[in-house]
């Protein structure tokens, strides 16, 4: 068991790998120097020389780059000028993620993540380990995570339920309906329309904006790359998420460390039925963006509209404002053109403000904000009757007090 | 509300004569600096533009009296009540076991009125309570029990 423990390196491709684009930039300076053969050898040597420094630079992160399972930390020890020991207890773990960018997979080593809890929020890197001992040492983190006596008959992978998968065609349909999707679809018809009528003009506008359309380009590539074959799966350890085409991600979130979810129906999507639920922890704000069918989680609905005269205040907002509760979650809901629903488990509610502004004090109107320690979200029954919002803060502070004392 | 109307405490008298000051120096200072930039030109319009700019004081004292007065803090069983604020009045509600921790500051002015601001913080960002113009007695008093009563609820994330 011990031995197990000890200190341990990283992958030693992992300089290679981390470099990520910069190595293959090098290659493409690099080679067509090689070839053309030496016509000019003081460029050569000079671009020779600062690979080699580079070279040695990441061997030598590597090399003092050593980490170890501490009891119940987690310890990695790096750097050569500034020496850094970072311990990082694993019971304040909220999820762990294993990335595997293309050229990771190509030199089958994967990164894993460990999102930490706490003020500082910080995430432990371990980037890059060998393919095949992540998985076991993530199951290995997460049931020390869970308590050390567990550890040893939980060294297994816990069994997946697959929950939901989303189908590539409707990834693809919800992208091509997206925000991000139909910018890219008007550049294409613009530039289609400009070529057909103004072919000279055509060209100048894609020659002078070659940086824009590469954005746009590369925008909706990321969504797809993440998003490909997503899929939702339960196990014990909690929530597991995969997805991705080249660069594969699979999160795990460890059950009760979700401070908050978040469904986002985009115009267009809600007339498919479609939505993205977003899931925040406590910790470094990471969104993750699915798709997924009309899931809502066993909660309540909102219910309560707001009252007609918001109207005058916020004429966009009105008519998605909403909220609703039972005895352990709030759920609100807003958005002007596309909808945008909060769940809040009470439990993890850090404190409750009542807000009422001048143009809301007219209207006897009041905001009634849950603030959570996720860093995304944030749940707020916006313009309530103010009696209703002083009678709903008597009751979340009630009900919070007693989400909190219950067993979790 | 359901619970009965918590017992609200004020701070201390001498912020609203702080504030006084603060206002009173600045806005003084703001007129005797035009008066010294327009003297040069027109005797008058300096005369007339420091006068104003005394008038905006003794105006403005009548808003600070009441921003001063809507600053009020009440310690439950099991929460804090802060409330503030004139145009936009806020009541934040921090339950004790949710504190990470408090602080107390006092910049010069304040030490200079024997006044300290006490701070709670949660885990959430935007939970940002903090109640102006305690005595530094009080001041250390309200410290010491929120954290004591955040030690006995504290609750994890």
């Amino acid at each position: 068991m011990s031995e197990q423990y000890g200190w341990r390196r990283l992958h030693p491709l992992s300089p290679v790998v981390r470099a990520g684009r910069a190595t293959i930039a090098i290659f493409i300076v690099l080679v067509p120097t090689l070839l053309s053969g030496g016509r000019n050898l003081s460029s050569d040597y000079f671009q020779l020389g600062a690979v080699a420094v580079l070279a040695g630079l990441g061997f030598v992160s590597w090399l003092v780059t050593r980490w170890r399972i501490d009891g119940d930390d987690l310890r990695i020890e790096t750097g050569v000028l500034r020496r850094q020991s970072l311990r990082f207890p694993l019971a304040q773990v909220q999820a762990i993620d294993i990335v595997r960018p293309g050229l990771a997979r190509m030199f089958r080593v994967a990164e894993l993540r460990l999102r930490m809890g706490g003020a500082s929020g910080g995430t432990a890197r371990l980037a890059y380990l060998n393919e095949h001992e992540v998985e076991p040492l993530r199951a290995q983190l997460l049931a020390l995570a869970h308590g050390g006596e567990e550890a040893e008959a939980r060294a297994v992978e816990a069994p997946e339920r697959l929950l939901v998968q989303v189908p590539t065609p409707r990834l693809i349909a919800s992208i091509l309906v997206s925000d991000v999707g139909m910018l890219a679809e008007l550049v294409l018809v613009g530039l289609a329309i400009g070529a057909v009528l103004a072919p000279g003009a055509a060209r100048g506008i894609v020659s002078g904006g070659a940086a824009e359309l590469v954005a746009v380009a590369t925008l909706v590539w990321r969504r797809f790359n993440q998003e490909y074959r997503f899929s939702l799966a339960q196990t014990d350890d909690g929530l597991r998420l995969h997805g991705g085409l080249v660069a594969l991600n699979t999160e795990t979130i460890r059950p009760g460390r979700v401070q908050a979810v978040r469904m986002v129906e985009p115009f267009l999507w809600r007339r498919l039925g479609w939505c993205r639920i977003e899931v925040d922890l406590a910790g470094r704000q990471r969104r993750k963006g699915e798709l997924l069918e009309h899931v809502v989680p066993g909660a309540p609905q909102p219910v309560l509209g707001a009252p007609r005269r918001v109207l005058f205040k916020s004429p966009l907002r009105f008519r998605y404002l909403a909220w609703g509760r039972s005895d352990t979650v709030v759920v609100t809901q807003t958005g002007r053109i596309r909808r945008v629903t909060v769940w809040v488990p009470l439990q993890k509610v850090q404190s409750l403000r009542r807000v009422e502004g001048p143009v809301q004090r007219a209207l006897s109107l009041a905001t009634v904000h849950l603030d959570t320690a996720g860093r995304a979200l944030h749940a707020a029954l916006r313009d309530r009757d103010r009696g209703e919002a002083d009678e709903a803060l008597g009751d979340l502070v009630r009900l919070a007090r007693a989400a909190r004392r219950a067993p979790t | 509300m359901s619970d009965p109307e918590p017992a609200w405490r004020a701070p201390s008298p001498r912020l609203l004569t702080m504030r006084r000051v603060q206002v009173g120096v600045c806005g003084v200072g703001v007129a005797v600096a035009l008066f010294a930039l327009l003297v040069s030109a027109t005797v008058t319009g300096a005369v007339v533009a420091a006068a104003a700019a005394l008038v905006a004081v003794l105006v403005a004292q009548i808003f600070v009296a009441r921003r001063v007065r809507a600053w009020g803090y009440a310690e439950r069983e099991d929460d804090l009540f802060v409330k503030r604020g004139v145009l936009f009045s806020r009541l934040s509600v921090i339950p004790y076991g949710r504190m990470q921790f408090v602080d107390i500051t006092a910049g010069p002015v304040e030490r200079l009125f024997g006044l300290a601001t006490v701070r709670m913080h949660t885990a959430a960002a935007a939970s940002d309570a903090r109640i102006p113009g305690l005595e530094s007695g009080e001041a250390a008093r309200v410290r010491d029990r929120l954290t004591e009563l955040g030690e006995a609820q504290a609750a994890g994330l």
